[in-house]
């Protein structure tokens, strides 16, 4: 029997054939994955932005740390929806310390600006190209990353940094 | 009526300016609702008809703190709101009270994370606490009679009775790096069971 993502899969593959770098499509709950390097990260997405995939819902980030089979760090993930057929592609790529960096998408779709920026701030993924780089949620100086794996749920002290008013001086 | 103020044979009433002072201010407490989360809604229903806060002299809720004497602080306070919270403290002029409502204004609560403040009065004065998760309005109702007595009790005309708290009431204050300790001492499990990335 043939996955009923197959045909849509078959469409994208025909629509990327121009694009280099490695591909690796997988399934999961009938929604189709596409793993992509970084390096060919634009060129993709342009080109699937072209081919309908008119909305981004959804820009991510996993931190893979201490996963067993992981081979890189960070995972963007990107959902992609084709609003006119319904159809919905999910794209994944891998970066890397020291120093995680990935083009921005707010070029393809502007919904991305916010979403990395709140990438930025919880897992320190720098967006070259980014309108707006600095942090969404957190205070701006706010010195780490807290999503990461290796940041302690409790933080390093950030929340306890605040100067003291008695109330003989208030 | 305050035992300090007594009534004398000839109809008129002899007291201190201390004690009329603190019977007017008692019960007129201007509250400023400083509601961040959930326990805002209990504030509301403790200032709405059924619960009618209104009977026990503090119904003026002002969203000025000019024209505030009481913070009712109802909710988590995080590390972007901190210093909103301190200058709204600041900027209410003397005499001023503060309750602290709920877990979370009192403790952090549940939410022991790097952005939530674990409890308000390490950085600012808190007169009354109020336990619960969110408290009833009748806690809350409770703690304004409490801080009522409190003032009749203590208060003073020029209130100059915080002149005398001079040091900061909270807990003592967390060593920097104590959480960063605490972290090592419990180092990662790595045999933890493993998620497969893929699925």
């Amino acid at each position: 029997m043939m996955n009923s993502t197959e045909p849509q899969k078959i469409a994208l593959e025909a629509a990327l054939s121009a694009v280099p770098g490695p591909r690796a499509w997988s399934t999961f709950r009938d929604s189709l994955r596409l793993n992509i390097d970084a390096i060919s990260l634009v060129p993709t997405m342009t080109r699937l932005r072209e081919v309908g995939l008119n909305m981004l819902i959804d820009l991510t980030a996993v931190d893979l740390l201490e996963y067993a089979d992981a081979t890189d760090r960070y995972r963007m993930v990107y959902q992609l929806l084709d609003t006119e057929s319904g159809a919905r592609v999910e794209v994944r790529t891998h970066v890397n310390d020291p120093e995680p960096k990935l083009p921005t998408m707010t070029t393809l779709w502007s919904s991305a600006n916010w979403m990395e920026r709140e990438a930025y701030d919880m897992f320190g993924i720098v967006f070259t190209g980014h309108p707006n780089a600095k942090r969404l949620l957190l205070p701006d100086e706010f010195a780490s990353f807290p999503l990461r794996k290796d940041y302690p749920v409790k933080g390093r002290g950030e929340r306890h940094n605040f100067p003291v008013v008695t109330r003989s001086e208030s | 009526m305050s035992s300090n103020i007594q009534p004398a044979s000839n109809g008129l009433f002899w007291t201190t300016l201390d004690a009329a002072a603190n019977w007017s201010r008692a019960n007129s407490l201007w509250p400023m609702p400083f509601a961040t989360a959930c326990c805002g809604i209990e504030l509301m229903s403790t200032s709405a008809s059924k619960h009618d806060l209104s009977r026990f002299g503090s119904e003026v809720m002002r969203f000025s703190p000019r024209q505030c004497d009481l913070m009712i602080v109802a909710g988590r306070v995080v590390m972007k709101m901190l210093p909103v919270l301190q200058r709204i403290w600041l900027q209410m002029p003397e005499p001023k009270w503060c309750i602290s409502m709920g877990a979370c204004a009192c403790s952090g609560g549940v939410f022991d994370t790097y952005a939530v403040v674990q409890g308000i009065d390490r950085f600012m004065p808190v007169d009354i606490y109020v336990p619960g998760c969110p408290p009833r309005p009748e806690q809350l109702i409770a703690a304004i009679i409490e801080l009522q007595a409190k003032i009749q009790k203590t208060g003073t005309l020029r209130a100059t009775e915080f002149a005398d708290r001079t040091t900061p009431e909270g807990p003592a204050r967390f060593d920097g790096d104590e959480l960063v300790r605490i972290r090592d001492r419990n180092p990662v499990q790595f045999n933890l069971p493993v998620y497969d990335p893929r699925h």
